[in-house]
Formats: C-alpha cells, structure tokens, sequence
C-alpha cells in the first residue's frame, strides 16, 4: 500500500486534464479544488455533508468533495462543473429558474446530470432521491423540478 | 395590452450563463498569495463571566501570526444600539459568540492553534426566554443598557432587557372593546432560527500605507458598511472602499455591518495585510446573527358580523442578546401591527427584548411575518367564533385608500387591491370547494388563509442612483448599486432601461461587484425596495442620457431635439425616421468627415429618494413612515394523518398586488421562493435550546431546512393596481411571499385537528403533544 506523508505532490484528472497539485494529506478534495486549483465552482456550503453545494463526479457518480479526502481522488476521473457546458440540465436551468443566487448550483447540476445519466427514466421518487442530497434556499425547488423534467424529456428526445 | 417592449416579459436573466458554469464569484472564492486567514474561538456558555484566556500556547502553533483577544480591540459596534463589542469582552451573552479570533497563514492553521486558547469561565445563569427575561427580577443581560449610545427613535429601557419599545395609540380603546360583540384574547409565538444562506457569511480587509481601508465582503448594504466603520473607528468614509460581489443568498442576514468590522480590526493587528474571515456553517448560526423570535398577545374585538373594532396587542421579539437591526424589526411590527386591515381602536406596544439566546438581524419580512402570524391566526380563531368563514372575515375588514394605517397615515389611491387577491387566492386553492374535508377514518384535507402586507422599514432619507456609461457599439453600461443576492434585480433594471431605450436588452450591461468607490450611493439591497427606488433613479438616468443624445443628434441633423427620438439603437426625426444617427456615432461625441468632433460623452445620471417619509411619534406612533404598501393573501392545503400527525402541504398558493410585474418569471421565483422558506420555518425551523441555554441544533443537519421533493405544488398569481409614483407602476415583491405563510399552514392544521394551535413549529411530534395537552385540560 500506498502511504502519503505531510506535503506531497499528486496527480489528479479534472476534466479531462491532468492537473498536478501540492497538498497535505488530509486536505479535502473540496479545498484542494478551490484553494490550490482555482476550481470555485464547487461550494463549501457547510463542510459538514449536508448541503451537497460541493458536489462533484468521481467516475461519473456525484459525491460530496467535502467529505473525502483529495488523495482519495487519485487515479479516478474528477468532473466539476467548470467541465460541464452546454448539457441539457445546464440550459434547462437557465430556462426553468433553476437558480436564483447560484450558491447551490453547481452541485444540484452535477448531481442531476449524472442522474439522468445513469437512469434517464428516472420517476419523481429517484429523482427526489438523489437530489434529496442537496439544498437550496432560494428557489423553494420549483424551477430546478422543472429543469430536470424537461432535460429529461430533451434527452429522451421527446 | 402589450404596449411595452421589453417590460412584462421574461428574458434570460443577465447573470444565467455563469451561474450555470460556476464562474461567478463569491467572496469566499477569491484567495490571493500572502492573503492571512483566521479562526474563530466561540463561547460554549450562554452567559458567563470571562476570568481569564491564555493565548501563549495558541501563539506557539506552526503558522500563526496573532492571536487576538476583545482587550486588543475594544471597540463598540452594534447597528443601531452600540451593545456589541467584535470579541466578547469581559462576558459572553450567548452560546456560540465570539471570543478569541487567531490570524496564520492558512485557515488550517488557524483552526488547528483554537484548541490552545485556554479561555476561564465563570458561569452566570442564563436569561432562557422572554417570559425570564421580562420577570421583574430577572437577570439583565445588558446591565449597562442605559448608557448604550443609540440612534433615534428606538427606546432602550435603562435596568431592564427592553432594548426598544415603540407604541401606538389610536382611537378609544375602552370604546372599541366596549362595541364588540365578541372579543378574543390569545398569545402566539414561535421560536428563533436561522436564514441559511447557502453562503456563510465572509470578509476581506485589508489596510493601504495611506490609510485606504479595502474591504470586500457578503454584505447586502456596502454603503451601510462605509458609514458605520467609519463612525465605528473613526475613519474617514473616503479612505473605506466596500466592495460587494453577488451574494449567496442573504434574506436579510447580511445587512447592516457583519464581519466587515472585525476583518479590518484584524488586518490592523497584522500591519493591514489582507485578512479574511469566513464564518463556518455553525459560526454562521451562532456568532453571526439569525433569525429573531416572537412571541405576540393579540386581544381583537368585533361586531357580530365580523367588523374588527378593536385590538390591543403586545408583540414581544427575542432579540438574543444584541439588538443589532432587531429593534428596527420591533418598530416595523408596531408600524404595521394590525396587518392589512381597518382598525379603529388599537393599542400596540412592539417590545424587543434581550435573552441569552444567539443574537438576531433582519429577516424577510423585517416584523411583518410575525405580526401577520399573531393577527391571522387570531383572525381564524375570530371567525370560528363568529361561525364566518374566516376568508369573509378578511374581505369584510380589508383595508383600502381611504382607510388608515395603524400610524393614523391615509391610505393612497395607490393602495393595492387586497379583496381581489383574496378572491383570487381561494380560486387558486378551491376554497369553496371546502377547507374541511375528511378522507376516510384518519385522514383529512384542510385549508388554511393568511394575508399579508409590507411597507420598507428604511430611514426617511433612504435613496438610490444610477449612472449611464456608454460603449463604442452604443451599448449602455449600467451602474446601479443593487447588490446581486439571488433576486436578480439587475436584470429587472436592464428591463426597464431598455424600455426608456426602446433596445434590446443585449445592449445592456450591468456592473455585478457593488463598488462603493465608484458606484452611486444607495441604502442597502433591502427591505424589498430596490426596484421601486433603483428603478426611478434608472427612469430618470435614462432621460438625461436621452435628452442629452438628442441635444447632439440635434446639432447633427440641424433641427429642434424635441422633434427627435430614439429607439432600435437610433436617433432619428420623429416624423422623418428616415432621417437619423446611429447611436454608436453618437454617445461618444459624434465626430465630422473633417474630423472635427463635438459635445463628448454621454453619461446619464439619476437619483431617487423617498418621497415624504417622516419618523413616528414616541407616545402614540403617529406619523407616515412607509413608502408603499405590498398587500396580498395566501393560502395552503394540508393533510393530515390524525394517527401520527404526520402531513404534507399540498399546495401553497400566493396572490400579490404588486403594481406591475416587470418580469414574471423573476417574480414568480421570487414568490416560491418565500413561500418555501415560509412552509419550512412553519414546519420544522427552531433552534432547540437545553437548560444551560446552550443550541442543540447549529448545523445543517440537525437544523432542517426544506428539502427537495418536499415541496408542494406552488400557484402563484398577481393583481396590477399601479403604483402611482412605482418604475411602470411597480411595487416591491421579494420578502412578501413568507409573511402569509406561517399563518396560513397553522390554520390550515388547526383546522384539521379542530383545535386552535398557538405556536411554531409545527412538527408531528408538537402537534401530537398540542393535542396530548388538551387532552389533559
Ligand atoms: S459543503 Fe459539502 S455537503 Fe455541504
Ligand atoms: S439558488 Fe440560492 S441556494 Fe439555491
């Protein structure tokens, strides 16, 4: 096994780049993305797991990059939401009102599109799964419900 | 119908594009090398003496620079009331406040040196709620209180814990009661909680050789920010830049002064090198301030056919244990304590009051979201006793022009259509089609109605500016200072500048980062007033801007200005159109073959201040302090399982008299919006306090806010009554939509579980011992 001590350098990929980065050991991806690699798409809403504002994909499925560890993120496809452009999910956003201060955007879109990524079926009790995760405090949910059902429905192609 | 161009629709709000990408900026996204970071050490006692701290340790640890402590910075803050010191000093007033502050190189490190702060105590017996707090012996939280430096108008009661009492008296009290056929007496309350912005509040200070003071922070009111430090520290508001970046939702929770006042007090400690300070989510609960809580006596008295003739309340706000901008919340409750009806006889006495809770600022709906609680709630207990629908209820005592406020201030012709909403509300929600209505054994729907109205709670010479700047293609650069905070008001401004423009909006550009350095003076993005007021300074910008394009197109083109006009990025003869400029040649000077150029730039100046505002009497509350009202009903479906008391809110239904919506999806945003957080304070917000006064629940967590999937299905409408003195006719919309709400959800399960519910919040497990105790009774 693998052991990491004090300051190290490590690879990371991000969006499709390889990104090299200084960190310590027990910095969280969350911060390492933010302070070290100018990545503030991702929010430390409470550092806790509990908001969900720094959501992002790791192969592909969302996870909270304050709760693990940037070591913990090696060798493993890392998608923020400066990686995103142009999806579905991220126009029917602009177009539903699926935001209003933007805080808590980025990790609702990640977590969404991977949703309807990995099952663009998905009915009202998966989709309010998955995105029970995150919170918002501005929008009371009605425009992000509505963006999601429609980019859906988009990439259904309906 | 659709006479105007780009008002009453819906484009892409300006902001969209980044907000989708993640680019836009925040305070807390912007680190710079050599930048210093902090941490704070908080009070684990609701009330406690300090005897001592030892900083040696802390001093010692790897990265830090300072350690501060409140002996180092003994200064007085506090909005309105100077109660408050940065760092606690000498004792601690609530559970979670601020004690020690230590500055390093990293916030790691500055987290990792708090635990080496050895910080004495001497416990002291906590002020738990307002009922201890306005015990004749009760302990005082403030026992200088009297010597307190305060603004005007707020009424600190010397060796008490009243930090502010406003009054109103109008009418004959004794006689209102006396014409009453029925009268009610009753009390409700709920609990404090918390805003939860997803952003935690943050700043940035940083101290030039000349003596510039640079500050960047989540506030809501930067120009409130420069002219409190300025009075705070003795500064000269020249030398204090304040800049504030789009907000990650505020609702209140960053106006006034935040962290702006430590941040640059630390950054002094350091020989003004750049600090930041950045509340975690538990901090931001604790240490910063929530939201207030109230607790409200509402005595009404009516004729048999529901005609209100009386009330006397007594609305009590805890504060916590600073007063920051709650006794302003306090006062606004008096000045509109009756809500949106005609009240001939009426006592209101609106106390704020000192506990050893977590200290409290502004909140949507700034005292009218409780008061609207009190009055609502006891306006169905009325009906219920009348037999009246309590919806009839409401229209029959509905306030229109004409009417007075509880100021004794006449009611305009401006004054919003509230019966219309009312009807419109039911439609949305089919009350007729029963607000009662059992489904099998142990279920039932019913709905429950709650209206609401709001005027600014602001300063009587509250203002705002805009400045017009022009670009080589004649796009205009619009400079308004609205803070970014969610609501996107920005884009409304843009509205109605290309309107006056008769342009696209594509060739509107706004400023997001609120500089006060270079923006024109505004109060603050507050108290729903900003497209109302920002919106009249754009108005009159654009006019000088247009007058002045006219006056060079008029040189040009060799006849009067008056026979021009401009529209579609033109200026050209009215009845000529043929014959005109375009505006790219003519905003920046319009230059000749031979080179010869004349007039210069164009640059479009205007300003709005509030019209014939006045301050209210000490003893009776007379006096014209708001600038308009928002008027509008609300209204909810329930079930209810009567086994567990487990339920769900259907729908929320809100309709506005807002004047004139200028862009209806943004305002539709912004009505959901409120009536969420107003379903989720009703349902589940209150911080749990243990016996030591210490909160049990300051975190994300355990604090539960609403969910996704937890929403109901939300209707939303509005009435256009133009406001007269309004940009188009609009009122401001952004609070409102909460204040009905609470009200609404508590009569709707009072309703269900035919019992007169009295507080907040409604979880299961309340309503369960709600009914255990009538059981009892
Ligand atoms: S910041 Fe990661 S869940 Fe809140
Ligand atoms: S848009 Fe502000 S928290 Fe979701």
């Amino acid at each position: 096994m693998k052991t990491y001590k004090d300051y190290e350098a490590i690879n990371l990929s991000i969006n499709g780049e390889t990104r090299k980065v200084i960190i310590k050991h027990s910095d969280t991806l969350l911060r390492v993305l933010r302070e070290k690699l100018g990545l503030t798409g991702g929010k430390p809403g409470c550092e806790n797991g509990d908001c969900g504002a720094c959501t992002i994909l790791l192969d592909g499925k969302p996870v909270k990059s304050c709760m693990m560890l940037a070591i913990e993120a090696i060798d493993k496809n890392i998608t923020t939401i400066e990686g995103l452009s142009n999806t579905e999910i991220q126009k029917a956003f602009v177009e539903y009102g699926g935001f209003q201060c933007g805080y808590c955007t980025s990790g609702f879109l990640l977590n969404a599109y991977a949703l309807l990524e990995t099952h663009p079926d998905a009915d009202d009790d998966t989709i309010k799964e998955w995105l029970q995760s995150n919170l918002c405090r501005c929008t009371g949910y009605e425009g992000i419900s509505k963006a999601i059902k429609t980019a859906q429905k988009k990439k259904a192609g309906i | 119908m659709d006479q105007y161009k780009v008002i009453g629709k819906s484009p892409p709000r300006k902001d969209s594009k980044d907000k989708v990408k993640g680019k836009v900026k925040y305070v807390n996204d912007i680190n710079t090398v050599g930048m210093l970071h902090t941490a704070l050490k908080t009070s684990p006692h609701a009330h406690a003496k300090i005897i001592s701290i030892d900083i040696a340790e802390a001093m010692e640890k790897p990265g830090v620079r300072k350690v501060i402590t409140g002996e180092d910075i003994p200064y007085i803050v506090g909005l309105y009331l100077g109660d408050k010191y940065p760092l606690a000093l000498g004792k601690v007033r609530h559970y979670g406040e601020a004690v020690a502050a230590v500055i390093a190189d990293s916030e790691r490190e500055a987290l990792e040196a708090l635990d080496a702060i050895k910080i004495s105590y001497e416990e002291l017996s906590p002020v738990r709620s307002i009922e201890e707090a306005m015990n004749e012996d009760a302990a005082l939280v403030h026992e200088e209180l009297d010597t307190y430096q305060h603004i005007d108008g707020i009424y600190p009661e010397g060796d008490s814990n009243v930090a502010n009492r406003t009054k109103i008296r109008k009418g004959d009290i004794d006689l209102g009661f006396e014409e009453s056929d029925f009268i009610i007496e009753d009390t409700f309350s709920y609990p404090q909680g918390d805003h939860v912005a997803l952003e935690t509040r943050a700043a940035i200070a940083e101290i030039k050789e000349d003596g510039q003071v640079i500050i960047t922070s989540t506030s809501q009111a930067p120009f409130v920010v420069r002219s409190l430090m300025s009075s705070f520290f003795n500064i000269e508001p020249g030398k204090i830049t304040v800049t504030a970046p789009p907000l990650g939702g505020g609702f209140g929770g960053k106006a006034g002064i935040q962290l702006e006042g430590l941040a640059y007090l630390l950054s002094k400690a350091v020989e003004g090198k750049p600090v930041k300070v950045v509340n975690t989510r538990e901090q931001d609960m604790m240490a910063s301030p929530g939201r207030i809580g109230f607790e409200g006596k509402v005595k009404l008295g009516c004729k048999k056919d529901g005609e209100i003739m009386a009330m006397k309340l007594h609305y009590m706000f805890d504060t916590g244990a600073y007063a920051d901008y709650s006794v302003n919340i306090s006062r606004a409750a008096a000045i509109a304590c009756t809500g949106p009806y005609n009240v001939p006889h009426l006592t209101c006495d609106s106390l704020c009051v000192y506990t050893n809770h977590p200290f409290t600022n502004a909140y949507r709906g700034f005292g009218h979201l409780e008061l609207a609680f009190a009055i609502e709630r006891a306006l169905d207990v009325m009906a219920d006793k009348l037999g009246m629908d309590s919806a009839e209820l409401r229209k029959k005592n509905a306030i229109k022009a004409g009417d007075t406020s509880p100021t004794n201030s006449v009611m305009d012709e401006n004054t919003g259509d509230l019966s219309k909403c009312i009807d419109r509300v039911k439609e949305l929600i089919q009350w007729e089609e029963g607000t009662y209505i059992p489904l099998g054994e142990n279920k039932v729907r019913a709905k429950g109605m709650g209206c609401l109205w709001k005027a600014p709670a602001m300063p009587t010479n509250t203002d705002a500016g805009a400045i017009l700047t022009f670009n080589e293609d004649g796009s205009i650069n619009l400079n308004c200072s609205i803070v970014e905070i969610g609501q996107g008001t920005g884009t409304g401004l843009a509205q109605i500048l290309a309107e006056k423009f008769k342009m696209d909006l594509e060739k509107i550009h706004i400023v997001t980062d609120i500089n006060t350095r270079v923006a024109p003076h505004d109060w603050a993005t507050a108290a729903s007033r900003s497209l109302f007021m920002a919106g009249r300074a754009v108005m009159e910008a654009a006019e000088d801007a247009l007058t002045q394009i006219k006056e060079t197109a008029a040189a040009v083109l060799r006849c009067p200005s008056e026979d021009l006009d401009v529209a579609e990025e033109r200026v050209f003869i009215k009845d000529e159109p043929h014959i005109g400029l375009d505006l790219k040649d003519v905003v920046l000077g319009y230059v000749y073959e031979n080179g010869n150029a004349i007039r210069g730039q164009i640059i479009g100046r205007g300003r709005y201040i509030a019209r014939r505002i006045t301050g209210i009497d000490k003893e009776t509350g007379e006096g014209k302090p708001a600038l308009e009202w928002t008027l509008g009903a609300e209204a909810v479906e329930v079930e209810l399982d009567l086994k567990d008391y487990s339920y769900k809110i259907l729908k929320s239904a809100c309709v506005m008299d807002v004047g004139k919506v200028i862009h209806p999806d943004l305002a539709r945003g912004q009505v959901v919006g409120a009536m969420s957080m107003g379903l989720s304070l009703a349902t589940d917000e209150a911080y749990v306090f243990n016996s030591r006064g210490q909160v049990l629940n300051n975190d994300l967590r355990s604090f539960k806010i609403m969910r996704y999937g937890e929403m109901p299905e939300y209707l939303v409408d509005f009435v256009e009554t133009p406001q007269g003195d309004g940009p188009y006719g609009a009122r401001g919309l952004g609070e409102q939509g909460i204040i009905g709400i609470p009200a609404a959800v508590i009569n709707a399960l009072s309703k269900a579980m035919g019992m007169q519910l009295k507080e907040l919040p409604l979880t299961p497990e309340n309503l369960w011992r709600a009914r255990k105790e009538e059981n009892t009774i």
